[in-house]
């Protein structure tokens, strides 16, 4: 049983937005996050830093209407709020902004039959199957003269929103996540696995610890490889970041202007193109299993592919590339409108797969001659949005596979590579799985992904970081 | 009756007395030997243009308490939005229960390195109008005229321009007796012009360079950038740019502008030097150090000419504070002398784990509801003594090589050896002299040969205060502000890519 907010700390949110729409002069949507978290950190085999935190955020965006259209305004606060301070201050900047270029009908009521429901909370309780392992955990490292380092965190978050055209909605979902790192004596050696999870259920600390062992292990041998093109399988958590950098610029406006890789000529996009061989789909959905979502759009700022005016519309399962075929951008509904092609705002989970492969992880490694088995990617930044170029390291393990094994760790790099160029040089591709990316796992949790094996992934040069 | 508290009031000090009180003597009660009670209020606006009309605006006011303990040698924390008394004592409690669960799987007892009591302190950086008060249609017309200028060169396609306004309020209360009121006000703002290449496909843009700043909306007409200048320059400067050759790779001599340097410091020398990195707290997350504490003053960082400081004193510097988020007064210190590790940034659980007497006041956490941790003073690397060598005098050195200027992409190894940057502008000097800009330019290089090629570094005349607001550590993540003051250096012999052939192009 998850533990409660305490609710004589603050008015219900469903009271929250019925004093806002009390007192909008204008249509309004209101928003309130409740938010529970609980994490504990450690590191060199010991607890370090811990938190349990209650957060609530109340945004109001108020619509008005100026010369030439609807301008929208808003503004959040957190905790007790004052709700006339609040309402006042969207009002005010809704009527001192010009006509809003996302400017659209706001969407029709949709009343959620939980809505009136409270928000359920989170604390460390939810974490104590992790503490009671780490102990023992901390033990054995000390034994076998390894450092143990990691992060456990759980949030419940329980989103209600509200708008004057009748949408009521309340969305609660949990978001979880455990990282371990284990490091040898001195450093030399290290290795990662991270896992996102709902609520820990599926989480267990004596599987991750033998993954950690095991990956150690075939660190005992060590082989320096020089910069240069290699055979190199992708795993999982290095293909969820690299995806979720392809997501995060595939906005479709920005494809348009003409400053992205889905760029087309003359102010047109790649939509309808072909970008890998393989069959690939890459696709969100709020109702994914184990990946859910909220089903509605809630947002609080626009931006070239989220707009206020879209709060409450329902999300769809959307297929970004399908059969290798890039096939929708992210849009808002007054974007789409202008540019003839279907709603289709971002979703927060993502899934690449190649429908119908049964081969896992393993099969990859034992089907490759001689190549590089990594762990997972780290520091990744755009150096060439025209290319979507993308620049980062290897971290915590690159291993050498050879005649279908893995024989020893090799030395860091740092990759120079673009995720589509990737997609498109795929030449092998397991099953997906939940996974967890080291980078961008922070703002994009839910992630299925396969691991995907390249011939000629850029190490660009060596990295003596261990 | 509890005291309830909104926005509009959470400085009222009845409320503010009455929050301390209930914290510290219930975390006393709980047989704490440290606390630490932090009431804060962060107001923040973001404004985006695209094209000249605005596409976001927002107004957010972060407000809550948070408690951080110290219990039979376990830290806990706990905080909430709901400003209450009685909510105060539950998140005491909380703080305290995570200390004690926490404990059963410590192997090491925390301490934290003492630090004197400051009484009370009340104190705001230096600002002239709170950026968060501005009405926000004379922000919008501000940028939308800027953005109309540049929308009017022919080579300009689209425009985007941002503000981030921050103005941060915060109360602070130990046991030892220090009560700290304080306000920091930072702006971050941008214009970004995009040409597209109507010859070869594709496009370039160019930012503008001005830093973000601890100063107040005044920055933007003026106090301490010149923003016409560079407003108007930067057609031209973005037409050669996309008219430019790609650059031919190599190794060659670098003259680095402050305006791109400020962030190499902060990747290669910032990180680099804080000492929980560095003894692996940060292993699971932002890494650790190949700078480790047993190679405190031995380590050859760089070249002779390098002094590098950490401080939270500079004005407008964005780290800059009077007593930090653990009630350490602030400090300036040196990192690197005469090209050698000398020092590290510290924290007050890192200093007494280490053997230090006293925290140099790094630590920060960027909200109420977040554990303060070691974070990034202001680190800059010190210029020569007098006001040159100038710009044009360390250009003047070298035969053949670039001068950039500008940040862009960038990144680091988890040990911060191995780094690559590109920039917004790479001009090519051939003879001593600027020959025009080339494109699709990184460098590359590992830290302590980087450093220990710089073979000389500008005078006064070229120091600049870089920075970001954005800088990432810990876990949960947090983001802290931080400047970085620097000269232009020449740096011989690093590593150049084309970034075109990076991708196989």
């Amino acid at each position: 049983m998850s533990p409660r907010l305490r609710p004589e700390a603050m008015a219900p949110a469903q009271a929250v937005i019925d004093e806002a729409m009390a007192r909008a002069k204008g249509e309004c949507a209101v928003l309130v996050e409740e938010i529970s978290e609980a994490e504990v950190r450690f590191a060199n085999n010991t607890m370090t830093t811990n938190g349990v935190r209650r957060d609530r955020r109340v945004t109001v965006v108020a619509f008005a209407p100026v010369d030439g259209g609807t301008a929208a305004g808003t503004a959040r606060a957190g905790g007790t709020v004052d709700i006339a301070e609040l309402v006042a201050a969207a009002e005010a900047d809704a009527a001192a902004s010009p006509a809003a270029e996302d400017a659209f009908e706001l969407v029709e009521g949709t009343v959620d039959d939980d809505y009136g429901l409270a928000p359920g909370g989170t604390d460390l309780l939810v974490l104590e199957g992790v503490l009671s392992h780490l102990g023992g955990t901390f033990e054995r490292a000390e034994a076998a003269e390894r450092t143990i380092a990691g992060f456990a965190e759980h949030q419940l978050s329980t989103t209600y929103l509200a708008t004057s055209s009748g949408v009521r909605r309340r969305h609660a979902q949990g978001t979880g996540a455990l990282h371990l790192v284990a490091r040898s004596a001195g450093g030399a050696r290290s290795t990662w696995t991270g896992s996102g999870t709902a609520d820990f259920s599926d989480v267990s600390v004596d599987v991750a610890e033998e993954r950690l062992v095991r990956q150690l292990g075939w660190a005992a041998r060590r082989v320096e490889l020089p910069a240069g093109r290699y055979e190199t399988i992708l795993p999982p958590a290095a293909m969820a970041d690299l995806m979720a950098a392809l997501y995060f610029a595939a906005a479709g406006q920005d494809a348009e202007d003409g400053r992205t890789a889905f760029s087309g000529p003359n102010g047109g996009t790649r939509v309808g193109e072909v970008l890998a061989p393989l069959p690939l789909r890459l696709w969100s959905d709020p109702r994914a299993a184990g990946l859910g979502c909220a089903p509605f759009l809630a947002t609080g700022t626009s931006g070239s592919d989220v707009s206020v005016f879209d709060n409450g519309l329902e999300l769809e399962v959307t297929d970004w590339i399908e059969s290798g075929r890039l096939e929708h951008l992210r849009y808002h509904r007054a974007g789409a409108a202008r540019s003839d092609v279907p709603a289709t705002p971002p979703i927060d989970n993502l899934v690449l797969e190649l429908p119908g492969t049964t081969q896992n992880v393993e099969d990859l490694v034992a089907a490759t001659g001689r190549g590089l088995l990594l762990t997972c990617l780290w520091y990744i930044r755009e150096v060439d949005p025209a290319t979507m170029l993308q620049t980062g390291l290897t971290r915590d393990g690159v291993y050498l596979v050879e005649d279908g094994e893995v024989v020893g760790a090799v030395n860091n790099f740092r990759f120079n590579e673009s995720p589509v160029d990737l997609l498109a040089r795929a030449v092998d591709v397991s099953r997906s799985e939940r996974t967890l990316g080291r980078e961008f796992g922070e703002w994009l949790n839910r992630a299925e992904m396969p691991a995907v094996r390249v011939l000629d992934f850029n190490m660009s040069s060596v990295s003596p970081a261990s | 009756m509890s005291h309830v508290g909104t926005p509009s009031d959470i400085f009222d000090d009845d409320l503010l007395a009455a929050i301390r009180d209930t914290a510290l003597t219930a975390a006393r009660d709980a047989g704490c030997s440290h606390a630490e009670v932090r009431v804060e209020r962060i107001r923040s606006q973001w404004i985006r243009l695209r094209d000249a009309r605005l596409e976001s605006a927002a107004d957010d006011t972060e407000i809550g308490v948070g408690v951080r303990v110290v219990r039979e040698g376990s830290i806990g924390f706990a905080a909430s939005v709901a400003l209450t008394t009685d909510e105060v004592r539950h998140v005491v409690d909380q703080a305290v229960n995570a200390a004690r669960v926490t404990a059963f799987a410590a192997t090491t007892r925390v301490e934290l390195a003492p630090e004197p009591s400051h009484g009370e302190v009340d104190w705001r950086s230096e600002y002239d109008t709170d950026p968060v008060e501005v009405p926000l249609v004379d922000k919008v017309e501000l940028l939308a005229a800027w953005s109309a200028g540049l929308l009017a060169a022919p080579v300009i396609s689209h425009t985007m321009a941002s503000v981030l306004a921050v103005t941060e309020d915060t109360y602070f209360a130990d046991l030892s007796g220090t009560v700290a009121t304080q306000r920091r006000v930072r702006l971050h703002p941008q214009v970004e012009a995009l040409a597209l290449d109507e010859v070869g496909g594709g496009f370039e843009t160019m930012r503008t360079l001005a830093p973000p700043v601890g100063r107040g909306w005044e920055y933007l007409g003026g106090d301490g950038w010149d923003w016409a200048t560079e407003l108007a320059a930067m057609p031209e400067l973005l037409a050669e740019k996309i008219a430019a050759p790609t650059v031919e790779g190599g190794e060659m001599d670098l003259v680095i502008d402050p305006t791109n340097l400020w962030l190499t410091i902060h990747e290669s020398i910032g990180h680099a030097t804080e000492l929980d990195r560095a003894m692996g707290y940060e292993a699971a997350y932002a890494g650790t150090s190949f700078a480790t504490f047993d190679k405190l003053g031995t380590l050859r960082y760089g070249s002779p000419v390098m002094h590098v400081t950490g401080d939270r004193t500079t004005p407008h510097g964005l780290a800059t504070v009077a007593i930090d988020h653990e009630g350490v007064a602030a400090q300036s210190f040196d990192l690197v002398r005469d090209g050698t590790l000398v020092g590290y940034q510290l924290d007050r659980a890192i200093a007494a784990a280490t053997g230090f007497d006293r925290s140099n006041g790094c630590a920060y956490a960027d909200s109420p509801l977040h554990i303060p941790i070691q974070r990034m003073a202001n680190v800059s690397l010190q210029p020569a003594e007098g006001e040159g060598p100038t710009t044009a005098d360390l250009i003047a050195g070298v035969r053949n090589g670039l001068y950039i200027e500008g940040d862009k992409s960038w990144s680091i190894d988890m040990q911060r050896h191995n780094f690559q940057f590109t920039g917004q502008r790479f001009f090519r000097i051939v003879d001593g002299k600027l020959a025009g800009q080339v494109r699709d330019v990184a460098y590359q290089a590992s830290t302590t040969e980087f450093w220990g090629a710089m073979e000389a570094v500008g005078g006064r005349s070229t120091y600049r205060l870089g920075g970001a607001f954005n800088c990432g550590k810990g876990q949960p993540g947090q983001v802290a502000p931080v400047s970085h003051g620097c000269p232009s250096v020449l740096v011989r012999g690093v590593r150049v890519l084309n970034t075109l052939a990076e991708s196989g192009r």
